[in-house]
């Protein structure tokens, strides 16, 4: 499965690649990064139809998290993959406006890699 | 005669009880004075019916008293010279009498001298008495003028009393005025430490969420990659047990722990910086000027007023475009001050993108821009761009006035531009410019000189 994570801090890439080493080195899971919305979107357009899931943080200078997901969830033209939304403000408004946009999750910062890697794995 | 020694004695008694006042000052003179005037009138009155020769007599030792007394009494001193004018006329009435009474055929035969000599007595004693007279009325000018004089100048006096009085008073109550003054003075800059103080407390307050949210992010990291690096020693030893050890696993997993720890460092000493910058904002003491790396703080700051902003309001968002000179090398400035300078201006430049966003413009980007230039050896400059709403070029001349605010009531301090100004131009001798178009951009120019 290929994921696709969108954030602003570069070492992201770093914590993510240890973190699921072993997924990664048994082929289950395959990862890119993108650091702000826009990045991703054009990420996306360059390699459609191969990413299932996108984890995007909510809070970054630019294009925002929820921004990115409407737009995938409106103009992608591929069946919309999975989206999990990454706060690090767990406020409700977020979390509604995240909803309401059509997230299939609602993750809040600081990660819990046992919690995600479960989803990960239902998500499969 | 009889008449003439008459005339004499009354004037000469109301001259004395005038010119002496003898009814104030010597009331015992003054009896004897009117007992004297009585006898003189009884005189006249014998003279008139009894036609005897001894009242002749009675009226030269009458003359003779008075003339004598005003001679030779202390206290008709000043009247003394009345026998000046009476004594001829005294002298030769009573050598007269005298003449005639022992021999009336020599009297016979100087007569006419006498009565002529006499007749000039009573002349000479009407001119004296005019003179005197006149001369009293001098005097009595003269001291009426010096009683004039005197009381003038009591009323003078008078005056300066009451004058000086007066500046007293005055005086007294401009020093109250003054120190009424001072104290108001004394008020007014405490509550303008108070008014700087509360500024600083509130860019404090916009910056607390988004320190909250730096701080978290670099804790985050610092936690997850202490997490996965006990994973990974974990997966370390799992292999060291194996019989066929994969040493390029091993040594791949040392480099990862290795990165993992600078990592660690890495993020704990963002964060330190962090809240070394926020307790650096909200110090009170003077500050240093320090060599400062004004692009890290720009980058700093901006974040921070970013994510500051964001906190509060969750729909808020801009695209922040860092454009930094690399040769900008380091300034010396006071980096909480200087820190303060790029939050308001900062802020300031959200603030504006958010009124414009709030007008519903279809397709627009809120975007932020810092700019840092190195324009010649001894000058940099940075720049605070914004795609907001812009400045009027009615309030343009007022943006650093302190207390000018756009900002609805109680949202704003009006200090933040007006303390921008004066920290960079008298705090750092640089300069503080503006360009604007209204609807379209603003961007603020920092000058400084290295």
């Amino acid at each position: 499965m290929k994921v696709l994570v969108v954030d602003d801090e570069t070492d992201v890439q770093i914590l993510f690649e240890q973190r699921f080493r072993r997924e990664i080195r048994a082929g289950e899971l395959l990862f890119a990064f993108a650091h702000s919305g826009e990045k991703a979107l054009a990420y996306l357009n360059e390699h459609p139809s191969e990413y299932v899931l996108i984890l995007s943080d909510i809070n970054m200078p630019g294009m925002s998290g929820l921004e990115l997901l409407r737009l995938i969830k409106t103009s992608y033209p591929a069946p919309p993959p999975v989206v999990m939304m990454i706060t690090a403000y767990g406020d409700s408004e977020s979390y509604d406006q995240a909803m309401q946009l059509g997230a299939d999750a609602f993750l809040t910062k600081p990660l819990d890699f046992t919690n995600l890697k479960e989803k990960l794995k239902s998500a499969l | 005669m009889e008449i003439a020694s008459f005339l004499i004695v009354f004037f000469m008694v109301r001259y004395i009880r005038t010119s002496l006042q003898t009814a104030v000052r010597f009331p015992e003179w003054e009896r004897i004075l009117v007992i004297v005037q009585y006898a003189a009138s009884g005189l006249l009155a014998a003279d008139v019916f009894l036609d005897s020769s001894i009242t002749k007599w009675l009226w030269h030792l009458m003359l003779l008293g008075m003339v004598g007394a005003a001679y030779l009494l202390k206290e008709f001193r000043p009247v003394r010279n009345v026998w000046l004018a009476v004594g001829p006329y005294i002298l030769v009435s009573l050598f007269k009498d005298i003449a005639r009474l022992i021999d009336s055929d020599f009297y016979e035969s100087i007569s006419t001298v006498v009565e002529i000599a006499e007749v000039f007595t009573l002349v000479w004693l009407i001119a004296t008495w005019v003179s005197t007279q006149r001369q009293q009325k001098a005097l009595e000018k003269e001291r009426l003028k010096r009683l004039q004089e005197e009381e003038q100048s009591r009323i003078i006096a008078g005056q300066n009393v009451m004058l000086e009085q007066l500046v007293a008073e005055r005086t007294a109550e401009l020093t109250r005025q003054k120190e009424e003054l001072e104290q108001t003075l004394t008020e007014l800059k405490a509550t303008q430490d108070q008014l700087i103080q509360r500024e600083k407390m509130a860019s404090l307050g916009e910056l607390t969420a988004g320190i909250a949210h730096e701080i978290q992010n670099p804790l985050n990291f610092v936690n997850n990659f202490s997490e996965v690096s006990v994973e990974l020693i974990e997966e370390l030893k799992e292999e060291r047990r194996r019989e066929d050890r994969d040493i390029e696993l091993e040594e791949e997993l040392l480099t990862d722990l290795t990165q993992n720890l600078q990592k660690i460092t890495h993020h704990g000493k963002r964060a330190d910086s962090i809240v070394k910058g926020m307790l650096q904002h909200s110090r009170t003491s003077t500050p240093q000027r320090e060599p400062t790396d004004l692009n890290n703080l720009a980058d700093e700051y901006l974040r921070l007023a970013y994510h500051g902003l964001r906190a509060s309001d969750k729909s808020f968002n801009a695209t922040l475009i860092m454009d930094f000179d690399e040769h900008l090398s380091k300034v010396s400035v006071v980096p909480q001050d200087m820190g303060r300078v790029l939050l308001n201006l900062f802020t300031n430049a959200f603030y504006a993108t958010e009124q414009k966003r709030k007008t519903g413009l279809a397709g627009y980007q809120p975007t932020v821009q810092v700019s840092t230039k190195r324009l010649s050896d001894e000058q940099i400059e940075i720049r605070v761009r914004d795609n907001g709403c812009g400045i009027p070029k009615t309030v343009l001349n007022k943006i650093y006035q302190p207390f000018f605010t756009t900002k609805p009531t109680g949202q704003g301090t009006g200090l933040g531009l007006s303390l921008s100004y004066d920290i960079v131009t008298k705090g750092h001798g640089g300069a503080l410019t503006v360009e604007t178009e209204e609807g379209e951009f603003t961007e603020f120019i920092i000058q400084l000189p290295t």
